[in-house]
């Protein structure tokens, strides 16, 4: 095992990790603020993509399809905040988990409808194609440490946003007293709306870039959701420095118990076996991962303060 | 007699009934479809008992469903070959007949879920659907990249297994056995709700301080109906395997799950029969909406949203009445 493999195991874990810190900080500011658990954020990260992959074919620019795939998600977050999301902050979760699951019913159907059930392809744009060399002879490529820079880049954006003006002071007391910020005459519906469409930018924004590295189709906001899920579960539902770091825990353990746990069994078992053995528990490490922190910490690593509903 | 008891009559009459006439003019078909209901149904009930009357929101049940499923697919593809299910420390082979098929499914969900119950009620609200869901999707991914039992490509049952003294292979005898189970369990779960422990397990739901003031602790309550919730699923999950001939991952995935919290909501929460209801309408909609059009799930998204929104308390809060104080 090579320090190069390890380093660009790493670097690939990381990309993972900061795809679902994209993913998982929208779901843990709705959460945080407005007490909503959404299962159809998936289909936000799907509509991105798809938005991206229609206007990059049309135009030939990326960067129109990237900006497009944040518009189109904004767009259609906000639609669904305004007209669905809002019935939902006052009930029990049990309703929010089901309209939020025929949500994805009804986004997905709609996406096959319009696009019909060919996969699109997106193709890494020609600035960013091929490989770089880093440090050390390590070659590793462009488009995916453009993603982890991008990502990085928002983590810190969302960190000034929600720290340091005046929309992410709203934001952060409405999560602490929703009806003392609104009898400060502070319009909490419209918070609410651009949290929720901000949440909905972020997951159409890792749609459209995970799409150019794999095909775009319906259902690919699936397994991202679920995993978004544990990254928010792990880090404490609310925590924005929560969901980094889960995001980049459950990146890592993801991707290098992948790559590691077959040839760790290999150590003292013989050769099929040991992929087997391995392959099945790396797929389900980071379930394993989250079982224990919650059963040591059943509000997570970082929990957030001063939410009311959780 | 309560509305509600009517409506569950009316169904439970009418199921049979409907087979009956099925079974009389030969419609196969729609006696597999009845029978559909009855185990989907069951797989309803059972998800109902923790989610409806014990408050606890499960998004994780398919763990159990599935569970039970290869229970029966994994013993079936054992006997049809005759070749060992285990060869060390003690010989284990495959076997054909249901009712040990069932006490092996029922036995492990109970241990299974006594495992996850122990670590997911430790947690509470979304936290417990999310744990709940994660300990599903490990099972999920397990039987997936698992190749012995056919993996992504689940697993073909060629010969349903034996009952004695029914013919399992025709599909009356099928659904009549199905059907006798659903009774079975209906009024066993009638028990529990009506006995003491229904109580503190409603109790834990409402207000688990109160109840543990009266000297009642709410925790082994709830872990007990945890387990036996998961056993009901896991016979019903078993039933689901043998209609189909066929076991897969799919059965443990979360839509599964997500399927069957439908089949409580649209029935009904914490109503008897209402996941029966429920799962009924499911499957009528799936056949005949399928029937018309490919997008069925866009209308099925469509009705359930509203159900949600606008019908709370589902079809049997629609039309049984409401009874539920909480």
């Amino acid at each position: 095992m090579s320090t190069l493999l390890i380093a660009e195991q790493v670097l690939n874990g990381l990309q993972l990790g900061v795809t679902l810190f994209l993913m998982a900080a929208g779901l843990t500011l709705v959460f945080g603020v407005m007490g909503l658990i959404n299962l159809a954020h998936g289909s936000l990260y799907m509509i991105g993509a798809f938005c991206c992959a229609f206007v990059s074919v049309e135009t030939g620019s990326f960067l129109l399809g990237l900006v497009a795939g944040m518009a189109g998600a904004a767009i259609a977050g906000a639609v669904l905040e305004v007209v669905v999301m809002q019935r939902l902050y006052a009930r029990d979760h049990l309703d929010q988990v089901l309209a939020t699951f025929a949500l994805i019913l009804i986004a997905s159907e709609g996406t096959r409808w319009v696009f019909g059930d060919v996969p699109l392809f997106l193709d890494v744009p020609q600035a960013f194609a091929g490989t770089v060399e880093l440090v050390g002879g390590l070659t590793y490529s462009k488009y995916r440490l453009l993603i982890i820079f991008v990502g990085l880049v928002v983590a810190l954006g969302l960190y000034w946003l929600i720290a340091r003006t005046r929309l992410g002071m709203r934001i952060r007391a409405g999560e602490s007293d929703r009806e003392m910020i609104a009898a400060l005459g502070v319009n909490i519906r419209l918070v609410y709306t651009i949290v929720f469409a901000l949440g909905a930018a972020l997951a159409g924004l890792a749609g459209s870039m995970v799409g150019a590295l794999s095909s775009v189709q319906v259902g690919m906001g699936e397994p991202v959701l679920i995993l978004a899920f544990v990254v928010i579960v792990i880090g404490g539902i609310g925590s924005i420095k929560g969901a980094l770091i889960g995001a980049v825990l459950v990146g890592l353990v993801d991707t290098l118990g992948r790559v590691f746990l077959p040839s760790f069994f290999q150590l003292f078992m013989n050769s099929s076996d040991a992929t087997t053995i391995g392959s099945s528990l790396a797929s389900m490490a980071i379930y394993v991962v989250m079982a224990i922190v919650l059963a040591v910490r059943p509000q997570g690593l970082f929990p957030a303060t001063g939410t009311s509903s959780a | 007699m309560t509305r509600e008891f009517w409506v569950s009559v009316v169904v439970l009459v009418g199921l049979p009934v409907a087979a009956f006439i099925a079974h009389i003019t030969g419609e196969t078909y729609i006696i597999n479809l009845l029978t559909r209901m009855i185990v989907l149904g069951l797989a309803g009930i059972g998800l109902n008992f923790a989610l409806g009357y014990g408050g606890m929101v499960s998004f994780g049940h398919a763990a159990f469903f599935g569970l039970g499923a290869y229970v029966a697919g994994i013993a079936a593809f054992h006997a049809f070959d005759d070749s060992l299910i285990v060869s060390m420390p003690f010989e284990l082979g495959g076997t054909n007949q249901m009712l040990l098929i069932w006490l092996i499914a029922i036995f492990l969900a109970a241990v299974l879920a006594f495992l996850i119950g122990l670590i997911s009620l430790r947690t509470s609200g979304v936290y417990f659907i999310m744990i709940t869901l994660a300990f599903a999707q490990m099972l999920y991914y397990f039987a997936i990249s698992w190749p012995a039992y056919g993996g992504e490509d689940g697993l073909s049952i060629y010969l349903r297994n034996e009952f004695p003294g029914v013919q399992t292979d025709k599909a009356f005898s099928f659904f009549l056995l199905c059907f006798a189970i659903l009774l079975l369990v209906l009024l066993l779960c009638w028990r529990f709700i009506n006995a003491r422990f229904g109580a503190a397990l409603q109790g834990a739901r409402m207000n688990a301080l109160r109840l543990s003031s009266i000297g009642i602790a709410p925790f082994p309550v709830k872990l007990t109906a945890f387990v036996i919730s998961a056993m009901i699923v896991a016979l019903a999950g078993a039933l689901y395997g043998e209609l189909n001939g066929f076991v897969s991952p799919s059965n443990l995935s979360w839509h599964m799950s997500g399927e069957l919290i439908i089949f409580v909501i649209l029935g009904g929460v914490g109503r008897l029969v209402g996941p029966l209801i429920g799962a009924i309408v499911f499957v009528l909609l799936e056949t005949y909406l399928g029937g018309l059009t490919d997008r069925w799930q866009f209308f099925l998204g469509l009705i359930l949203l509203a159900t949600v929104l606008f019908a709370n308390g589902g079809i049997m809060g629609l039309i049984g009445g409401r009874t539920r104080h909480d």
